[in-house]
């Protein structure tokens, strides 16, 4: 981040419907220049909490502040915080070029002036070709840019995207997803946006607020939350990980053992609490951070398993494994390094030794 | 094979002779506003506009079809304002008794017309609306509403709340997205709105013969000649109301089709 001023504050917010709670207590800031994207299962309080951005929703505690000002009574209308909705929501008796229009046309931007903004973000992105069509002649892919357009003609500093790529198919998915951040790049303003995929999130954004039943769960860099998820909800939510149960046992060190149906591993003690011999733990262990060998190199943990079923995911296999003591393994890696292992060809009911160091296993808090 | 095509045969003859029973008055009153004769009878007399012409001369027919129209237009214009109005506000607000608040719009039609004749006339009597064209369009509109309500609603029921709300997050004031959104969106419906309006209201009698007073519309005119005696005039000005009530109806009813034929396109 080259830029670290705080932009947004979100401030212990809330917002209750009724009974129920969509957002408990959220509190994050955004900087000027971020993508932060907003993930979690459906029903978790991002849209929620992106719609309290955006004003369409009042919370019902907490404070969001625009550069320190408060901003929870500001009317929508009066927030230049523009929004790519998920239905798009374009006006549907309105021209390409008159739905990009109207937020210039709500200002007061003369005819002529608004006209060649439009068009110039038309070029932009694409549709210039489209420019008199309306809204029911264009695929979902040339209503998203319509959309992004219409967003983007107001020259705002923030940008916010409620699930922009899910109504598209998965090959325009990845070309969206580039766009959006090429976009970001080049306008340099802050993107918000509110995802339920893991992959979007990590793709596009520098940070990544994680959020469950109306809490945020973790903040931090697509990496710091692939390779130290705070809790057991996150550990599972990104996928990839291997979550072993077992019973630890002080190993001296700085090492802890870990019995289970895997066997016995070692890991890295935490360093911010004490887990005494016997406590029930569980230990998280990345796929692509374990590797297979034809034979025990004995160093760093080894366990013999047999391969249960092979994946491909194009250029990676995923191998789930079973220990001798019935615990599954999963083990991500890159296809190329399948093919010239002294294992190939993998195949069901083969025996490998699982690898990993020390320092690759880490603790959940109980 | 054979009992299919009586049977198809049975339904078409059962459905002429039905369109026969309710269109023949109709359709006779057309042909005998063109018949010389004075008397609506056969053997046929030849065919003359001469009571198109005595319909025309006369100055209280004429009246009351001016009155009609200008009633007509009034009737339609505040009603389908106040039907976009009050479906607006429930399209976009909760609140309590929302209910009971459709309900008592939607209510006029369901009332016994003499009933709402009488309580116009009493009540237009004290504020001394009744006898004037303004009393009989206050109520040809309490009347309308419902109608007009109805049409926009349908039309609203098609509109996503987020677009509304994509026009505020644009910066669109609620007054800006209410006419730069939601009026256009729901064009066709208020012009249909307008015409069938129209029509309820050039078509009334009951209200207008309570209300009206000297100010006579055209329906009352008809009957209080009616009253009088048995002119072919009255086929003539038969015609000339059902030709303008079918044509607001077919408007209307053209675009309401539109609409539906464009959302289904969409879906």
């Amino acid at each position: 981040m080259t830029n670290t001023l705080t932009m947004l504050e979100i401030d212990r917010v809330a917002k209750r419907y009724g009974d129920s709670l969509a957002v408990a207590d959220v509190s994050f800031t955004i900087s000027k220049g971020e993508f932060i994207a907003l993930m979690g299962p459906s029903g978790c309080g991002k849209t929620t909490t992106l719609r309290m951005i955006a004003g369409l929703d009042e919370p019902t505690g907490g404070e969001i502040r625009l550069w320190g000002r408060r901003l929870n009574e500001d009317a929508p209308w009066k927030r230049n915080a523009p929004l790519v909705w998920q239905n798009y929501a374009l006006f549907p008796f309105l021209s390409v070029r008159k739905n990009i229009e109207f937020g210039l046309k709500q200002r007061g931007m003369p005819i002529r002036q608004r006209r060649e903004k439009a068009f110039e973000w038309m070029e932009r992105l694409g549709i210039a070709a489209y420019a008199d069509r309306g809204i029911d002649q264009l695929s979902g892919g040339q209503r998203q840019r319509v959309a992004l357009a219409r967003a983007l003609a107001l020259e705002p500093e923030m940008l916010l995207l409620d699930e922009p790529l899910s109504a598209l198919d998965p090959h325009l998915r990845v070309r969206m997803q580039s766009e959006l951040v090429r976009l970001h790049r080049d306008l340099g303003i802050t993107f918000v946006c509110v995802t339920h995929s893991h992959s979007e999130a990590f793709a596009m954004a520098n940070r990544v607020v994680l959020m469950n039943e109306g809490q945020v769960q973790q903040i931090g860099t697509p990496r710091e939350i692939h390779r130290r998820a705070a809790n057991r909800f996150v550990a599972e939510f990104v996928g990839g990980n291997n979550l072993l149960s077992g019973t630890a046992v002080d190993a001296g060190n700085g090492l802890m053992r870990v019995d289970g149906p895997f066997g016995s591993t070692l890991a890295r003690a935490p360093t911010d609490r004490v887990l005494q011999t016997g406590a029930e733990v569980t230990l998280v262990i990345a796929a692509d951070c374990i590797d297979m060998l034809p034979a025990r190199s004995g160093t760093g943990n080894e366990i013999e398993a047999r391969v249960l079923t092979l994946e491909f995911i194009g250029s990676a296999v995923t191998v789930f494994l079973e220990t001798l003591g019935g615990a599954e393994l999963r083990i991500q890696r890159p296809l190329h390094e399948i093919e010239n292992s002294p294992l190939s060809p993998l195949s069901p009911g083969q025996t490998v030794i699982a690898r990993w160091s020390e320092d690759e296993g880490y603790f959940l808090p109980a | 094979m054979n009992a299919h095509h009586l049977r198809r045969g049975a339904l078409f003859l059962w459905t002429a002779l039905l369109l026969a029973f309710i269109f023949a008055p109709i359709v006779s009153t057309i042909i005998f506003s063109f018949n010389a004769d004075r008397f609506p009878s056969l053997p046929w007399a030849g065919f003359s506009v001469r009571w198109y012409e005595a319909v025309f001369a006369d100055a209280t027919i004429l009246r009351g079809l001016i009155n009609s129209l200008i009633v007509a237009g009034a009737t339609a214009i505040v009603a389908s304002f106040l039907g976009f109005a009050a479906a607006y506000v429930d399209y976009r607000y909760r609140f309590l008794g929302k209910v009971v608040y459709t309900a008592l719009i939607a209510l006029p039609p369901a009332v016994p017309v003499v009933i709402l004749g009488i309580a116009m006339l009493t009540f237009e009597g004290r504020l001394g609306l009744s006898g004037t064209l303004t009393g009989v369009a206050v109520g040809h509109i309490v009347l309308a509403v419902p109608f007009a309500m109805a049409l926009v609603r349908m039309r609203l029921a098609d509109l996503d709340p987020d677009i509304e709300r994509a026009a505020w997050n644009l910066g669109a004031t609620p007054w800006a997205a209410v006419s730069g959104v939601v009026i256009p969106f729901c064009l066709p419906a208020i012009l249909a709105s307008i015409f069938l309006t129209a029509a309820v209201s050039f078509d009334e009698f009951m209200i207008a013969w309570f209300v009206s007073g000297v100010n006579e519309t055209l329906p009352v005119r008809v009957l209080a000649m009616l009253q009088g005696q048995v002119s072919p005039k009255i086929n003539a000005i038969g015609a000339i109301v059902f030709v303008v009530s079918m044509s607001l109806v077919v408007i209307a009813q053209v675009l309401i089709g539109n609409r539906a034929d464009r959302s289904s396109k969409r879906t």
